[in-house]
């Protein structure tokens, strides 16, 4: 699995068509959306939902609020993070081809948290006006600023001649990923207690912080990326092939690379700055299609857009009702129910392959 | 059978309903369901009276214990606007700091009061605490005269403080984790009941709480170390807080002089504080000042 070759493009097993693939996961989209809508604390069920949307019910203020000012939004965000953080991910796995590959390999993770615990511990020392400015916003914008730094820093330090190196690109992640985790140490040393609590909660993730105006901002720089992304999947492709093979082909790989990268860099850091760290959605997602789809990013990548966001939203259900009235993060969901399963199914094949 | 059963229940459900709302109206104005968030509020808004109008809690409030058997809404700078919706309150009493402005917002949204109750955990901004509790349930005058019998016993504390000739130091410890301190340092909660109880503190190379160096603390030479009392097995013995390599050396080790108060009461700073003044003060001075 650690190298996708051109044997095993054309020899991969489908379990499954690719438009039977994408149809069920548009259904399945619909579906968790649906029940998404119609699960929480406050009680508005499905049963509602359809009846108000007959006409046969009146929706009372508190419902209304909760439907398009905490359930919608949340869905909404949901599905931008998720199919963002699964096309990163399949993105990123494509260009290092590998399967462990994720968007924290580009540093947005590492720097995102860096930036995200200095606008908490440090942000009262900035001028009174700029910290008006950003509002509740400033943890996010440091973030995602974080992120995308790391990101830029890493590329240019992995690029000489224009050509951007993988083997440097992967290790000076590492040491950059060092670099800002002890940074973050410093910080959170400096911190007070409440600080402290902050940074926890931040660092678990959630959905709860969703509004339109953070879905509008998210949205313009992770659409982008999933509508564009399948474009790129024909040259991912042959980059399976490796870099001569697909230089050899006509393929312009360091502007594929550039693409890829700042793409991912831009929809991972937005993601990561507006709820905070959720993980492992980068990895199984694709790692999931992979399995029962075979690897042509032709059809992993939108397939991983429409399954990362049915995924997160299921997730945030759990999330808002497991604990009720209070609300677990959604990170910590993820990761509680995700990697048991991943698990189990990794188990289940290598059964099935008799090893 | 249905329609024989289901009759009598329609009455009864009637009946329960026309005395609710003569209930409701004889109390007009006044918020039924209430959710307090963060300790001390909820203690005020006990001592006011409203106890038995309370619906929810969040995770700090745990005084008095009957509080706890209300539904925790978590953390209160994490709350879940849905999960606070969802108890169907009529007012929420929150502490500064309650959050995220994105829950708050919400909240407002769905046309629920929402009163942030202003105050620092410092003795001179409890009185203030208590009224803008009493002002939001409608309850001024038993505000009044709870702030009134706080400031009095504060004031009590101050002058006992001022008696003490020789001023005990005290190290406040919040944690020791892997030999690690974590203690109260300048303008902490801690200091202001330590000096609120007579005693100076001995952390001040730092301000709020923070770890301290091995060095740190043999140089704080405390008379006396005082630690919140926790819960159940992960309570780390008086034994072992003494026997700490730095720790033993101190004046505190040696004399075995180790202190414990609850936490909310030592460091709430809510109706409780000049009772937990006078304790940590008798458990300082036991002879008298």
């Amino acid at each position: 699995m650690a190298d996708l070759t051109a044997a095993d493009l054309r020899s991969a097993g489908r379990m499954v068509g690719g438009a039977p693939l994408l149809v069920g996961l548009v259904l399945l989209l619909v579906t968790v959306a649906f029940l998404s809508l119609g699960t929480g604390a406050a009680g508005l069920s499905p049963r509602n939902l359809l009846a108000a949307a007959a006409g046969l019910e009146e929706l009372e203020r508190r419902d209304r609020v909760v439907l398009f000012d905490i359930r919608l939004p949340r869905l909404a965000m949901g599905l931008l993070i998720g199919a963002a953080l699964a096309v990163a991910g399949a993105l990123m796995q494509a260009l290092f081809r590998n399967p462990l590959a994720d968007p924290g390999i580009t540093g947005v993770g590492a720097g995102a948290g860096f930036g995200a615990v200095t606008a908490i511990v440090l942000g009262g020392l900035l001028p009174a006006g700029l910290v008006a400015a950003f509002g509740t916003h400033l943890v996010a914008v440091a973030a995602f600023l974080g992120g995308w730094g790391a990101t830029f820093v890493l590329y240019r330090v992995a690029t000489r001649d224009g050509q951007t190196d993988v083997a440097t690109l992967l290790l000076a992640g590492i040491a950059l990923g060092a670099l800002a985790a002890a940074a973050t140490g410093v910080l959170i040393y400096l911190a007070d207690d409440r600080q402290l609590r902050d940074l926890t909660f931040w660092g678990m993730g959630s959905l709860a912080g969703a509004t339109w105006q953070k879905i509008a901002v998210g949205a313009g720089l992770i659409l982008p990326l999933v509508l564009a992304a399948p474009f790129l999947a024909t040259g991912l492709n042959a980059l399976a092939m490796g870099e001569a093979q697909a230089l050899h082909v006509g393929l312009r790989v360091q502007r594929l690379k550039r693409l890829a990268m700042l793409g991912t860099a831009a929809a991972a850091g937005i993601s990561v700055a507006l709820a905070g760290g959720i993980g492992f959605v980068g990895i199984v997602v694709p790692h999931l299609l992979r399995l029962v789809a075979g690897p042509d990013n032709r059809l992993i990548l939108p397939a991983a857009a429409l399954l990362g966001g049915s995924l997160l939203v299921a997730a945030d259900m759990v999330a808002r009702t497991v604990a009720a009235p209070a609300e677990l993060p959604i990170g910590v969901i993820m990761s509680l129910i995700g990697a048991p399963v991943f698990l189990w199914i990794l188990l289940r094949q290598r059964a099935a392959r008799g090893f | 059978m249905r329609p024989a059963t289901a009759i009598p229940a329609a009455g009864l459900a009637l009946a329960l309903s026309l005395a609710l709302s003569t209930m409701v109206a004889a109390a007009e104005g006044e918020a039924q369901r209430i959710i307090s968030l963060g300790g001390s509020v909820t203690e005020i808004a006990v001592a006011l009276g409203a106890g038995d109008r309370l619906v929810a809690r969040d995770t700090t409030s745990n005084h008095p214990p009957d509080v706890l058997a209300l539904p925790d809404v978590g953390y209160l700078r994490a709350l879940s606007p849905e999960g606070v919706l969802s108890l169907d309150p009529d007012l929420i009493l929150a502490e500064t700091g309650a959050g995220p402005a994105e829950a708050v917002d919400v909240l407002k949204a769905a046309g629920i009061p929402f009163v942030s109750i202003p105050g620092s955990p410092t003795p001179a901004g409890i009185a203030e605490k208590i009224r803008a509790v009493g002002a939001a349930l409608g309850a001024g005058d038993r505000a009044e005269a709870l702030a009134a019998t706080v400031e009095a016993g504060l004031r009590a504390a101050e002058a006992r403080a001022a008696e003490v000739a020789v001023p005990r130091r005290v190290l406040f410890v919040l944690s020791v984790q892997g030999g690690r301190v974590m203690a109260g340092g300048e303008g902490s909660s801690a200091e202001a009941i330590i000096r609120l109880a007579g005693g100076t503190n001995a952390a001040t190379e730092f301000t709020g709480y923070g770890q301290m160096a091995d060095e740190a603390l043999l140089t704080a030479a405390p008379d006396v170390i005082l630690m919140m009392e926790t819960e159940g097995d992960r309570m780390i013995s008086d034994a072992q807080v003494l026997s700490h390599p730095a720790l033993a050396e101190t004046p505190a080790a040696k004399a075995g002089a180790l202190l414990r108060m609850d936490g909310m009461l030592l460091l709430g700073f809510g109706p409780r504080t000049p009772e937990a003044a006078l304790q940590l003060h008798g458990l300082l001075y036991p002879a008298g000042g």
